[in-house]
């Protein structure tokens, strides 16, 4: 059951592709990998924690207000994790500086909570909680190794294409700017999901 | 908990009630708690750009630099002391970004009209465009620049890249970072502004 809860998010139901959450970010971090990689840890930790103290609450919490201890829990983690990123991870923090905050209205939060935590028991609700989180960090990678390779030239900032190829120096090759505007992350996540269409469609 | 009770006013009241106060104390008390290490953290940080911005990465600071103000208004000025005895002249720049602002420090040489040296950084410019003013490919053009045609101040433009060559007062902007490289152009401009009369007087 657990296995189950924690594989399914990762690809039959990836919350980017199939369930269509997430997208906003997905395209604003996809630039550059290493952003990307901390973007994703930072939003499986909170997915995970604020769907497994939900769940502890879940029998408590009045109705009609639900939705607002939803956001007050997941708003107290995220300015967590940006504290102690600023007090620990300085430079990590820096980089990420606006998209840390961009957290709270990631969809597939609130998503898994209302559609996950408020009806299981804490521990599932845990682990759905990091699947999904870890299901949206697959394709964020995804979709910015493509744009930073094409659209930079090197990974991690690292150069990987040999600095003789380019036109500049003589040789035939130029980055593609167009991989550093959003339109293309829009572009790249189409193919993602075409293939994830394709997929589930052949299991059905 | 049966859902008639749940679902009643005062319950609800009560326990937003609670929950706002719970939080807000637990985000206190972690901003208090972190609070010194986030400091220094900035302090480090700021020190490690002035730093920079006269190549002396990882140099200690206090055997180089030395804080002072500048003229009657008080400006913040920056003296850097070299090893062999020369002195260079730090000055803050604040201005704005395309989303947000910008900062960074520029040293000059004693002839106050010459660019030793210049660092930028900037809280939420597009990754990979206007944020690579950030990286040194950006800000070393900067050195050997003149902010003055001879006797007008005329700071430093950043144009279009590859448009600066044999230009002493342009540096080559970020393509599709414009209007961050614009936001550079006017920071320098406009935080060295209220420097001029001091500048003069020193020359």
């Amino acid at each position: 059951m657990n296995k189950r809860i924690f594989l399914d998010p990762l690809f039959k139901n990836n919350p980017i592709p199939v369930l269509a959450l997430g997208i906003c970010s997905a395209l604003a971090v996809t630039v550059k990998l290493e952003p990307a990689m901390v973007m994703a840890l930072s939003v499986t930790l909170v997915t995970g924690f604020s769907s497994m103290i939900l769940s502890l609450l879940r029998n408590t919490i009045p109705n009609r207000i639900r939705i607002i201890v939803q956001l007050v829990v997941v708003a107290t983690l995220v300015i967590l994790v940006d504290q102690v990123l600023k007090a620990f991870a300085w430079e990590i923090s820096k980089q990420l500086s606006v998209f840390v905050g961009l957290i709270i209205t990631n969809c597939i939060i609130m998503g898994r909570i209302e559609a996950f935590a408020l009806y299981n028991k804490p521990f599932p609700s845990l682990v759905d909680g990091l699947a999904n989180g870890l299901g949206y960090g697959i394709i964020l990678i995804a979709v910015s190794v493509v744009r930073e390779l094409l659209g930079s030239g090197t990974l991690m900032g690292y150069q990987v294409i040999p600095q003789q190829w380019y036109v500049a120096n003589g040789g035939v090759y130029e980055n593609n700017g167009l991989f550093i505007l959003p339109p293309m992350a829009l572009i790249i996540l189409g193919l993602i999901v075409w293939v994830f269409n394709a997929k589930n469609a052949k299991r059905v | 908990m049966d859902n008639g009770k749940r679902n009643g006013n005062i319950y609800t009241i009560v326990y937003a009630a609670l929950m706002v106060v719970l939080v807000a104390a637990l985000l206190t008390f972690a901003s208090q708690l972190l609070k010194p290490r986030q400091v220094a953290n900035m302090m480090a940080e700021t020190q490690r750009s002035i730093l920079r911005s006269v190549h002396l990465e990882s140099q200690p600071y206090e055997k180089y630099i030395s804080d002072t103000v500048a003229g009657p208004d008080q400006l913040p000025l920056f003296i850097c002391t070299l090893d062999d005895g020369t002195r260079k002249y730090i000055i803050p720049l604040h201005g704005k970004g395309l989303w947000g602002p910008l900062w960074g420090y520029l040293a000059l040489n004693d002839d106050f009209r010459t660019i030793y040296g210049a660092v930028f950084d900037h809280s939420s410019e597009t990754p990979g465009l206007g944020a690579e003013i950030a990286n040194p490919f950006f800000s070393e053009p900067f050195r050997g620049k003149s902010l003055y045609s001879g006797d007008e101040f005329v700071s430093i433009s950043v144009l279009k890249q590859g448009h600066s060559q044999n230009n002493p007062h342009a540096v080559d902007g970020i393509s599709g970072g414009t209007l961050t490289s614009r936001g550079v152009e006017n920071m320098i401009r406009e935080s060295l502004e209220p420097y001029l009369p001091f500048l003069r007087h020193y020359e």
